[in-house]
């Protein structure tokens, strides 16, 4: 950060259009259109190994996966058997984890959970069956090793035919890099937790909206937000500060270009493999149709924008009307963007539109408003959202809301998440969600959670486009045994952002037990945000049902942004065992703690 | 009360050694730890490190630094002004803190008062943390021998002007039991400084500021100074650089 502050701004945010230093990657890495290296086969050999790279203007060491970030698209085939040999060439132990996979526990590439790691010159040979089709990603599993470049595309290809045609396929991969080592990132955050975000509330915002709002309901909003200690400028724990947002690999300014010929429809495979950004992507004149979600069909959506939280995928089909498309995909802070174009050559750019206004966090998001319908009167025409109204009240509404709210009570957290089926339910952690206020790894507990699915996100509600919503997920086809859960288990996911603790239940994982699953037990989790921040939710080892409402056919995922305040919930059926991961996919919060053992035996 | 202080430091001192269940540890994760949840940071932090100027000149320093987990943390406190020569107001601590609630953290240790004067040693304890309203707040208790107890209070709070350019209020009071006239010091509150800040953070780590620093004696300690020849207060402009590591 100390360094980069030296470089100009604009060079450090859009990375370098030439390419310096960049030996080992070979020119054609470098080109405007360059293609990502592509492995396909049963059986692979990968080599994880220390890598130069150039980003930004500044030599650094990456963590690669055959000398490559990403690394190579693996293409393997449903139905195959396949053998993955992964050499360590580094100097420390390493990891792949296979991202939404359904296999074997053993070969799911989680250091201390399922093996001891790769050691240092070892070669892991990672064997199971292809069970299932589309769009994933494999990254480390090892340290801070994912956000210095270790994660490269997976794509299974069907056995039978798609349910939808397209004559060009495109990977989109997403992600962050920073010049700093990863470990000091998350030291600063321990020291200073807002150290990276230079979009906070000073002086002149406080002129601004005294000169909007009037002084007093200007100095009772910031007394508000003073006294629960809390920033609405809180978007996202590492930013544009200090990351450079890559698409494929290249930075803005190198413009990734994936080719087309007019009339053709093109597949893209967006992959977000950030460590901790959430990406707001679209083509601006264009019309996507969402046909896949991590990896499973869904019936087709056709939206303007989506948000991609960390480690998520949406495969969509877009028909290009111009020669060159802009495909814009802005942090969802507004701190910067990655960028890259569909062209029908290369060397062509199209305009590159403005990010949008950043948007701020509400009462609602912290979980305060008492009168907020549970199902948000929202669609996808883009109406305001119930989590705007508060930013639009009054002080001494605020005031009046924060008044009439109870404290929280243990009988209002506990009943089931689904009205109507009275299932056994339960705290994961065995804890008691009336203890949580007032722990030190605690700043907030939601009194007011609610169904968040139908809303897009903070920022895009109501911004005029057509956004993707959980809500609009509906599977392709109905699940043979959707069968009602047995047992229900809530997960409170806290924090404190003041101390950067995050964790479940108010706990890291060093001070909690596994969580006990029976091996074929039809099981809910039920989540429930008292964080001020999105979490991406990822269980290891299963695709579950995320019960957005759509009966038999609720939309399969491996990951969940889970919302502020929001209270959701997903069902699997725990049929394979072993130690499966469960845990926020924003890895500085999981190295924090915020991670759970599923152990199902 | 001596005795009892260091029953109290054992007693925390356990507390941060009871490390969490192993055996449920290696349940969860047979092969070791997956995440680095427990893993030990350190910093610095170099709040003054000014050069003052008034009627006369002096060079101070105010700074801490830190080592540990999330819930258990060693802390090293120091300041001092030397003034002519003469090193005054030369404070060193040496904590052990635990994060007890979401914004505060309980310390004990030591603090020993190491200047150009004959030194004096205390047991300490206090808290310290955010307050609402993003104030940042510190209370420490000091007993001392033949039954001396001081206690200091401190307060800051930041003021962001623009994203980098940030005004910093201080405040800092100090109470002493006893009159101690060879350190010039005497009952009751005995001194005051306050200081406004204008830094400007090139980097988070790297902050040069101006500002304004009035340093005030009071009471018993007003009169020692008096009989000393000293003023009894003062207001000097400060030209500094904040720093972390």
């Amino acid at each position: 950060m100390d360094k980069v502050e030296l470089l100009g701004r604009r060079r450090f945010v859009e990375g370098l259009a030439l390419t310096t230093g960049l030996a080992a990657l070979g020119a054609s890495r470098t080109r405007a259109a360059a293609p990502l290296a592509m492995l396909r086969g049963d059986r692979i050999d990968l080599a994880i190994g220390p890598t130069p790279v150039d980003f930004t203007g500044r030599a650094r060491i990456a963590t690669a996966v055959n000398g490559l970030v990403p690394g190579p698209i693996l293409r393997l085939r449903e139905g195959d058997t396949v053998t993955l040999n992964v050499t360590n060439r580094l100097d420390e132990p390493t990891s792949i984890h296979w991202h939404g996979i359904l296999l074997p526990n053993p070969m799911d590439g989680v250091p201390g959970l399922t093996f001891r790691g790769i050691m240092p010159g070892e070669t892991f040979t990672y064997r199971f069956p292809v069970r299932q089709a589309g769009t994933y990603w494999y990254h480390s599993h090892s340290g801070m090793q994912e956000q210095t470049g270790l994660y490269g595309p997976l794509i299974l290809e069907p056995r039978g035919r798609e349910p939808y045609s397209y004559q060009r396929d495109h990977v989109v991969m997403l992600s962050d890099w920073t010049d700093e080592d990863p470990m000091t990132v998350l030291s600063n955050l321990k020291q200073q937790s807002d150290y990276y975000n230079y979009n906070q509330r000073t002086l002149g915002t406080f002129a601004k909206d005294a000169r909007r709002d009037g002084l007093g309901a200007t100095i009772d909003d910031r007394l508000m937000w003073g006294k629960m200690r809390m920033s609405p400028t809180d978007l996202m724990d590492v930013s544009g500060a200090t990351y450079t947002f890559l698409m494929n690999g290249q930075p803005p300014a190198r413009n990734w270009t994936g080719l087309f010929t007019p009339g053709e429809k093109v597949r893209l495979r967006f992959i977000n493999g950030a460590s901790m950004t959430t990406f707001d992507v679209r083509i601006p004149g264009l019309t996507m149709t969402v046909v896949q979600a991590d990896g499973s069909d869904v019936e087709p959506v056709e939206i303007e924008e989506f948000r991609i939280g960390v480690a998520e995928t949406y495969d969509v089909i877009v028909t290009p009307r111009q020669d060159a498309c802009t495909i814009f995909a802005q942090a969802q802070d507004r701190s910067g963007y990655a960028r890259g174009t569909l062209a029908v050559r290369e060397g062509l750019a199209a305009p590159i539109p403005p990010m949008d206004p950043r948007p701020l966090r509400t009462m609602a998001d912290m979980g305060m408003n008492h009168d907020m319908k549970s199902t948000p009167a929202v669609d996808k025409g883009g109406m305001d959202m119930g989590g705007m109204d508060m930013s639009k009240m009054t002080p001494e509404e605020h005031k009046h809301h924060m008044t009439m709210m109870a404290p929280p009570s243990h009988d209002a957290m506990s009943h089931g998440a689904k009205p109507g089926d009275n299932i056994p339910t339960s705290n994961a952690d065995g804890i008691d969600p009336g203890t949580l206020a007032g722990q030190a790894g605690v700043d907030n507990v939601a009194m007011q959670t609610r169904d968040r699915l139908g809303e897009a996100g903070i920022g895009l509600d109501g911004n005029g486009r057509r956004n993707l919503t959980y809500r609009d997920l509906e599977a392709r086809r109905p699940h043979r045994r959707s069968l009602p859960p047995t047992r229900a288990l809530e997960f409170h996911l806290t924090g404190n952002m003041e101390r950067f603790l995050w964790g479940f239940d108010g706990k890291k994982f060093s001070q909690a037990g596994p969580i006990r699953v029976a091996l074929g037990e039809r099981i809910r989790f039920v989540l429930i945000n008292d964080t001020m921040m999105e979490h991406p939710i990822h269980l290891h080892g299963y695709l579950f049902e995320i019960e957005n409402g759509r009966g038999d056919r609720l939309p399969l995922k491996h990951t969940v942004n889970v919302k502020p305040a929001e209270r959701m919930s997903f069902v699997f059926t725990a049929d394979v065992p072993g130690h499966w991961a469960f845990h926020c996919h924003l890895l500085y919060h999981m190295e924090a703690g915020m991670f759970r053992t599923v152990l199902v035996a | 009360m001596t005795r009892r202080c260091t029953a109290a430091l054992a007693a925390l001192a356990l507390a941060a050694l009871s490390v969490p269940a192993r055996a449920q540890t290696h349940e969860a994760a047979p092969f070791g730890m997956p995440v680095m949840d427990r893993h030990v940071f350190y910093h610095a932090l170099l709040d003054e490190l000014e050069g003052r100027f008034g009627s006369d000149q002096s060079f101070r320093w105010e700074g801490e630094a830190w080592g540990g987990t999330d819930e258990n943390r060693f802390w090293l406190k120091s300041e001092g002004t030397l003034t002519n020569g003469l090193l005054d107001d030369g404070r060193q601590e040496l904590f052990f803190s635990r994060a007890v609630s979401t914004y505060f953290d309980a310390q004990i240790g030591a603090r020993y008062d190491l200047d150009s004067r004959p030194g004096r040693g205390w047991v300490a304890f206090g808290v310290e943390g955010l307050a609402p309203l993003f104030f940042h707040v510190a209370a420490t208790g000091y007993v001392g021998g033949d039954g001396r107890l001081a206690a200091r209070l401190e307060g800051s709070y930041d003021l962001l002007l623009t994203q980098r350019l940030i005004l910093q209020p201080r405040l800092e009071m100090n109470f002493y039991s006893q009159d101690d006239p060879i350190r010039e010091v005497g009952a009751g509150l005995s001194d005051l400084e306050a200081g406004l800040r204008l830094r400007y953070e090139i980097t988070r780590k790297v902050a040069p500021y101006i500002g304004v620093s009035y340093e005030g004696k009071y009471g018993r300690t007003a009169d020692f100074a008096r009989a000393a020849g000293d003023p009894t207060d003062a207001v000097r402009f400060v030209v500094g650089l904040r720093l972390w590591l």
